[in-house]
């Protein structure tokens, strides 16, 4: 069968744990793996499993794109530099998919809103952050029952997940996530927390989801919608489970949640980094088997 | 062992926590009115420091860490204005607070701000110490639950700090665990790699009745900052009791700047009457101190404890196995919810409370 071509954006941790996803997805090939130092890990890594790569960024990629057709580019480097990457890369038809804080284009949490934007041919759509992709849709679980007045989410992470980049920039992921809550989410207000934990063993990626409904809950109705929506998400995370809850507390929705990766590239308790590329990975496969469907077709575009 | 060295002299800046820390006692509801009267005293008092937020402090109001009736800006409006001579400080947890919410915090008066990271995790803290310096204010580096890293750890922890330009850096014993050596060890081991200008703090938690020994072992070791609170009134057991800390630096000849006797009158007259629970090392603070648990889970714990039918005890204990941090107060009713089920005492995941 034909498979979309691929290129990857940045060598580090969440770039090459994409090449073994995509690798095993059946409508999408890896490619060309983009970095910025020959010698780093990510890139031979990219080259032992068969990649095309390049240590020139991506302006080494851009002479390649129309030759290797090139449809589907993941963005996994940082928010300074997206928007560049994200312009050379559209120009030439390649629709991108924003792992970085940068958020210029549309928020894409899978089963929530994939759908709206694969139909819509967005040629930029942004991953939100891995607390995002975790809690966002127990918060439209219960929005998409009641009206939610308030939406709290709590990601612990185990420090040996949490990259440089992330770590010198909490703020971001803060404001990010925070707004998701709202604009995906459903609530009307958000607010996300972290907290980075260094116990050994790693602590698994552990979520608590809060909602506060306008009206009181109705509870059988959000226990299965929320039961319904973790089904959803283990059909590309499966290590995605509910701990405890749904917890009532007068106008109070608590929902408590741990997130096992698949231990690909990254260790099983990294589930933050593998809920990022199982969603990014996702998000690619809708575009292309709508491509392959011959129901959307990308476009090059152009920047005025 | 702390008489070996001579403190006579020595100066030492204290920084009243009643207002912040004391906000954790308090379930965060004190109204602007006693903070205000709080403040006027500790000015009065000569205390130079005293720090006013959410107990979490910015960014604190969350259904994590509980809604207070007043904002922080509210708060900080209110105090900065009564006070005369004290600087007022504000608490920061890079992942909850903000640069945001830190430039509202100096608008509305605040001069000094605790950037607080967990005891490993220094390298969160860069762009808010940076900002901080950037506005001008007196900077400081919080390493909270210093009992989980090493001496050495901490030292690198600290130099980090320094780096992104904090001017003090405090150890802090987030669980009143530490025994006046430990306390010794870590403050010696941060004077040995820091710049002779940087400072060093100690703040401690009384949970098992240390908070004054260990806060003498960190000057001893050249800490000059001190936080502590009057009347003890913060999260666990309290912080260091500011009266007592000052009624032992006079015996000593330690020079706090502080008017003992206000001190007192103040932690009788105003701060035990408005104590909700007597703040004191009884079974379940000391269970903190014993067990290295952050104090502030104290009254989730009792809560969860309450609700779930599993003594706060338990809880607590099995929070310290799982070795969690400050911040995880979610952790407690999730632990409580799964040791409930463990004994039978709930029923079904997706139910989640007792039929």
């Amino acid at each position: 069968m034909k498979k979309i071509r691929c290129a990857l954006i940045g060598s580090g941790n969440i770039g090459t744990d994409l090449i073994y996803k995509i690798q095993r997805s059946p409508v999408l090939e890896p490619v060309w793996m983009v970095g910025i130092d020959l010698e780093s890990e990510g890139l031979a890594r990219a080259r032992e499993m068969g990649l095309k790569t390049t240590a020139a960024g991506v302006d080494g990629l851009l002479p390649h794109v129309l030759d290797d057709n090139i449809q589907i580019a993941f963005d996994a480097t940082s928010a300074y530099v997206h928007a560049e990457n994200s312009r050379k890369l559209n120009e030439l038809g390649v629709m991108m998919i924003d792992l970085t804080p940068a958020a210029i284009g549309p928020l894409c949490v899978p089963p929530v809103n994939l759908r709206e934007h694969a139909e819509k041919v967005e040629m930029n759509v942004n991953m939100i952050s891995c607390a995002g992709q975790a809690t966002i849709p127990i918060v439209h679980a219960v929005s998409r029952i009641q009206p939610v007045a308030y939406g709290e989410i709590v990601a612990s992470l185990a420090s040996k997940s949490i990259g440089p980049g992330t770590r010198a920039n909490l703020d971001e992921f803060t404001y990010t996530t925070s707004n998701a809550i709202e604009v995906v989410g459903g609530a009307r207000k958000g607010k996300a927390l972290a907290i980075i934990n260094p116990a050994e063993p790693p602590m698994m990626m552990r979520n608590t989801i809060s909602c506060l409904t306008d009206e009181t809950p109705d509870e059988p109705r959000i226990i299965e919608s929320v039961l319904a929506m973790i089904k959803e998400v283990q059909k590309y995370v499966p290590g995605y489970r509910l701990v405890n809850g749904p917890l009532f507390d007068g106008k109070r929705v608590t929902v408590f949640m741990e997130v096992a990766g698949l231990g690909d590239y990254l260790p099983k308790y990294a589930g933050n980094l593998d809920i990022m590329t199982a969603a990014a990975t996702r998000t690619a496969e809708m575009f292309a088997e709508e491509i392959l469907a011959g129901s959307i077709q990308l476009k090059p575009v152009e920047f005025a | 062992m702390m008489s070996d060295v001579n403190l006579k002299g020595r100066k030492v800046i204290v920084h009243d926590m009643c207002l912040r820390d004391g906000m954790h006692a308090k379930r965060e509801q004190m109204s602007v009115e006693q903070m205000v009267k709080i403040a006027t005293v500790l000015d009065d008092a000569g205390v130079p420091y005293i720090q006013v937020t959410h107990g979490a402090g910015l960014g604190g109001n969350s259904l994590q860490h509980g809604f207070a009736p007043h904002s922080n800006e509210e708060y900080l409006t209110a105090v900065c204005r009564a006070v005369k001579r004290t600087k007022v400080s504000v608490l920061l947890l890079p992942g909850l607070g903000t640069m945001r919410e830190l430039q509202s915090a100096y608008d509305c008066g605040a001069r000094s701000v605790h950037v607080a990271t967990h005891c490993t995790e220094a390298d969160t803290s860069p762009q808010h110490i940076a900002f901080a310096r950037k506005l001008g204010m007196d900077s400081t580096g919080f390493l909270m639950m210093a009992h989980l890293n090493t001496p050495e750890g901490l030292a690198q922890q600290g130099k980090l700090m320094e780096s992104y330009g904090a001017q003090t850096v405090y150890i802090t014993d987030s669980a009143g665990y530490m025994l006046p050596a430990d306390v010794n060890a870590r403050v010696g081991a941060l004077r040995d790699v820091l710049r002779p200008e940087t400072e060093i703090g100690f703040h401690g938690h009384h949970n098992m009745g240390m908070g004054i020994a260990n806060s003498i072992a960190a000057i001893e070791a050249g800490a000059s900052r001190i936080d502590a609170s009057v009347g003890g009134l913060g999260a666990g057991a309290g912080n260091t009791p500011l009266e007592a800390f000052v009624a032992v630096c006079e015996r000593m000849g330690i020079e706090t700047g502080c008017d003992l006797f206000k001190l007192m009158d103040m932690a009788e007259e105003i701060i035990f009457p408005i104590m909700d629970h007597i703040v004191r090392v009884d079974r379940s603070s000391l269970t903190l101190g014993f067990a290295g648990v952050y104090s502030t889970f104290l009254l989730h714990a009792n809560r969860a404890a309450e609700r779930f039918g599993i003594p706060a005890r338990d809880i607590l204990v099995e929070l310290g196995r799982k070795k969690m941090i400050g911040g995880q107060e979610d952790m407690i009713t999730d632990t409580a919810m799964t040791m409930a089920k463990e004994r039978g005492l709930l029923k079904d995941a997706a139910v989640g409370v007792p039929s």
